[in-house]
């Protein structure tokens, strides 16, 4: 019983990053752009993080600067994708080059330093209750924040004009600037929110989870939050669903290994992807599905005349 | 006008606007009283367009004056127009496919205001003009006819005084344009000018009290419309009458073309998928198929075209021969030929030649036998001149970019590329969309003659008075599935227009006997 408790609370803990990433991703989507820069905002953001982290010796400083160094990766990306038009795809992967050379060269100095201890996170006495405690009411404050993100997105996007015109200008940036709205701008700002929200993933990471800073240590965190939002066919709470559901593979995983099941290690972390290309292949067999969520201008420039 | 006469709502003195190599509008001068329902009549290219885009605020003119209510007014952008009680209604809509009808009107007005709101502004708006529409359908679900009166709709909410029409007819079948024409009536009579635009003699015709007819972007005439005749307004707005057709019996051949209870399904988003689609065209007769755009057209096209090369076997025929899989080169070897609806990007490509254009249907006369099967330049061009005299064709010459030739010039090098190439069977789609009168006359001919010489040819068109003129036979498809075909001398624009929302009876008994 205990160590399925502690699975689920390993399960929200390691989709917590994945879901905020994929939440800032549904955000740009929603708006027809495709940034494949994920994990290049993502481990810029997790380096800044961990750096004013360190500096200042408090987290929350930490991942604001985590959010600030991901809008900043995302404006850049914004003007060049979406005010000069260049291949949404391609800046978006130079962006993920760029942002692993970058960090690697500002995290140089960081390697291998400690943060301070954190203190514990227990709910006055919902923690001390018997698995329930251990699985739900003993995590950072970022999983709860995750959840009210997915949540306040949900209202964002499907109860509110600001929503609504995001899906429009997803939908037809062409009959949105006819009905005189201000396409790239809105696409800016949306690409910018997205891009802080990757920037709290990448800092959640490197200032909570690991928490230290190596090179690289997104290890794909941000090309898994990509496919996931395809796997949530763009809509919050499911994209909250997958994240935890891929958090829990990555942690099956490592249980597994901790219980000596004789399977390799190598193809215990192919998991993951191989459940991303399996998930990607049965919903683009249903059209009807993608059809009616799937933003229609999804990575198409848009020229407004 | 008398000295206590309100002013025009709409005054436009003087309005040139030139590009660098035309004059759009050559001192174009109009009024609209309140309550007028004032046509805008001209041909593709007259400067109708350009006219409306410098009312709505999306174009300055180099010179001229506008009063908008007596007052001298300029829009600065569509917005401020819509701010000031213009308001448009456009020929390609702009509505979003996703979202439900409230939606999308909400998108069109100022933020002040809830959705529940507008939800009651379209039930009430609704009532009063005779616009029935389901507040929370979504868009993609509604027909062309419904997603015209969202788009009328957003606009009615904005409390128009002046409401822009740019060619609404074209996408609707006939008993809708009648809904269409009771809606303007009543809007008119409660205040609100209409400015109509269109090429259709006989609308204009039966809808409007004034009429300003545009040629070559100038005003050649201001009529009452319902005073002249289909005869008269033509000779203003092409500056002679239209050219009678010829039109001899058909001595039918073979069954060239047959499709057999084709059924595929749409890889558009929103397509429609052909569910049993069967008909067949005979060496010698011209078949139409009419139909409001949208209900499968493309779909069918592809499919006979080789585009799409996914119709099950046996289900598309030529000559006996099974070619629903074959790639379009394979069937234009054994004799059909297609002229697809978009002139620019699937008919030619705009920036080349048009000797090179030529290559896209014509590289197999055009290469050389050996195995390198280079093509020649020289025979491109060749052929081209002569497409260019035959067809009568203006363009600067066979090296003249295909985007540098109007409409109506293009289509008449694209139909000659394809007519010159002696086909079998000829599929047109859409023959004279957007292509002035004179060449319109002129293609229709061709076709006819081409015809007459035993081709079987295939006319797709949502312009019914165009079938009525060239068909021998017509059908009708609607959601996927197309009508039994009946002969042109039986068949009525009413019939059509019934047919054309889906109503036909499988009893019909005007299935040709040679079926």
């Amino acid at each position: 019983m205990n160590e399925l408790a502690l699975l689920i609370a390993a399960m929200l803990s390691a989709g917590t990053p994945l879901a905020i990433a994929t939440l800032g991703l549904l955000i740009n989507e929603r708006v027809g752009v495709v940034n494949l820069g994920a994990e290049g905002m993502m481990l810029i953001a997790a380096v800044c993080g961990f750096a004013v982290a360190f500096v200042t010796g408090n987290q929350w400083f930490g991942f604001l600067a985590g959010a600030a160094a991901g809008a900043c990766a995302a404006a850049l990306f914004g003007l060049l994708a979406v005010w000069l038009n260049t291949n949404q795809y391609a800046t978006g992967l130079a962006l993920t080059l760029f942002g692993g050379g970058l960090s690697a060269f500002i995290g140089i100095e960081f390697v291998g330093k400690k943060l301070a201890e954190q203190p514990k996170y227990d709910w006055p006495w919902l923690s001390d209750l018997p698995f329930l405690g251990t699985a739900f009411f003993k995590h950072h404050p970022m999983v709860y924040l995750a959840i009210l993100v997915a949540i306040a997105m949900v209202y964002l996007l499907y109860k509110t004009r600001l929503g609504l015109v995001l899906r429009a200008v997803g939908e037809s940036p062409e009959s949105a600037h006819a009905l005189g709205y201000r396409v790239r701008l809105i696409r800016l700002f949306a690409l910018m929110a997205g891009g802080a929200l990757c920037g709290v993933a990448g800092a959640y990471l490197s200032v909570v989870y690991a928490p230290l800073w190596v090179e690289g240590m997104t290890a794909g965190r941000g090309w898994i939050a990509l496919a996931l939002t395809v796997f949530a066919t763009w809509r919050p709470l499911r994209a909250l669903m997958g994240a935890y559901l891929f958090g829990g593979v990555t942690m099956l995983q490592l249980y597994l290994q901790g219980e000596g099941v004789q399977i390799p290690a190598q193809f215990m972390s192919m998991l993951p992807y191989l459940a991303t290309i399996v998930v990607l292949v049965l919903i683009s067999r249903n059209p009807t599905w993608i059809r009616t969520n799937m933003p229609a201008s999804l990575g198409k420039p848009f020229y407004p005349t | 006008m008398s000295a206590t006469a309100p002013p025009p709502r709409l005054a436009l003195r003087h309005i040139t606007k030139r590009y660098p190599s035309v004059v759009a509008n050559d001192d174009v001068s109009l009024s609209v009283a309140p309550g007028e329902i004032h046509a805008v009549l001209g041909e593709n290219g007259a400067g109708k367009s350009t006219l409306m885009k410098i009312i709505y605020g999306a174009v300055k003119p180099d010179s001229g004056e506008m009063l908008f209510e007596g007052r001298p007014f300029f829009a600065k952008n569509p917005r401020d127009a819509r701010s000031h009680g213009i308001s448009m209604v456009f020929q390609h809509f702009s509505l979003f496919d996703t979202l439900s009808v409230a939606e999308n009107i909400w998108l069109g007005l100022d933020q002040s205001i809830r959705l529940d709101q507008v939800r009651e502004q379209i039930a009430a708006t609704a009532e009063k003009f005779g616009l029935p529409l389901e507040a929370d359908r979504p868009v993609h679900t509604l027909s062309v006819g419904e997603r015209q009166r969202v788009e009328i709709m957003r606009s009615l909410l904005t409390q128009p005084k002046l409401l822009i029409l740019d060619e609404p007819t074209s996408v609707l079948t006939p008993q809708a344009v009648d809904k269409l024409f009771a809606t303007l009536r009543q809007l008119a009579a409660s205040g609100c000018s209409i400015l109509y635009i269109s090429h259709k003699l006989d609308e204009i015709r039966s809808l409007c009290t004034n009429c300003t007819v545009l040629r070559g972007g100038r005003v050649t005439g201001k009529v009452d419309p319902r005073e002249e005749s289909n005869a008269s307004l033509s000779r203003l707005m092409i500056g002679a009458e239209p050219p009678l057709l010829l039109h001899r019996d058909a001595k039918l051949g073979a069954v060239a073309l047959d499709v057999k209870q084709l059924t595929l399904k749409s890889d558009a988003m929103f397509g429609t998928n052909l569910d049993h689609i069967s008909l067949h065209v005979r060496e010698g007769e011209i078949v139409g198929i009419a139909g409001v755009s949208g209900n499968g057209q493309q779909e069918l096209l592809a499919a006979l075209s080789g585009e799409n090369p996914r119709a099950p076997s046996q289900s598309v025929q030529l000559f006996g021969a099974d070619i629903a899989s074959a790639p379009p080169n394979r069937r234009r070897s054994l004799g059909l030929f297609f002229v697809p609806e978009e002139r620019l990007g699937r008919g030619a490509v705009p920036v080349h030649s048009l000797a090179m254009n030529n290559l896209l249907t014509r590289h197999h006369e055009l290469a050389s036998r050996n195995a390198l099967a280079w093509v020649s330049p020289a025979r491109s061009r060749s052929l081209a001149k002569d497409i260019i005299a035959r067809f009568n064709v203006k363009a600067g010459g066979d090296s003249a970019a295909a985007k540098s030739l109007s409409g109506g010039n293009l289509q008449k090098y694209i139909v000659g590329r394809e007519i010159s190439a002696k086909p079998k069977v000829l599929i047109v789609a859409q023959p004279t969309w957007g292509v002035d009168v004179g060449a319109a006359a002129q293609i229709r001919a061709e076709l006819l003659k081409l015809r007459d010489e035993g081709c079987a040819v295939l006319v797709v068109s949502e312009e019914l008075e165009e079938l009525f003129e060239l068909c021998d036979r017509m059908h009708v498809i609607a959601k996927g599935k197309l009508s039994p075909s009946i002969a042109t001398r039986d068949a009525s624009v009413e019939l059509i227009g019934e047919w054309m929302s889906g109503l036909w009876t499988t009893s019909v008994a005007a299935e040709s006997t040679t079926a």
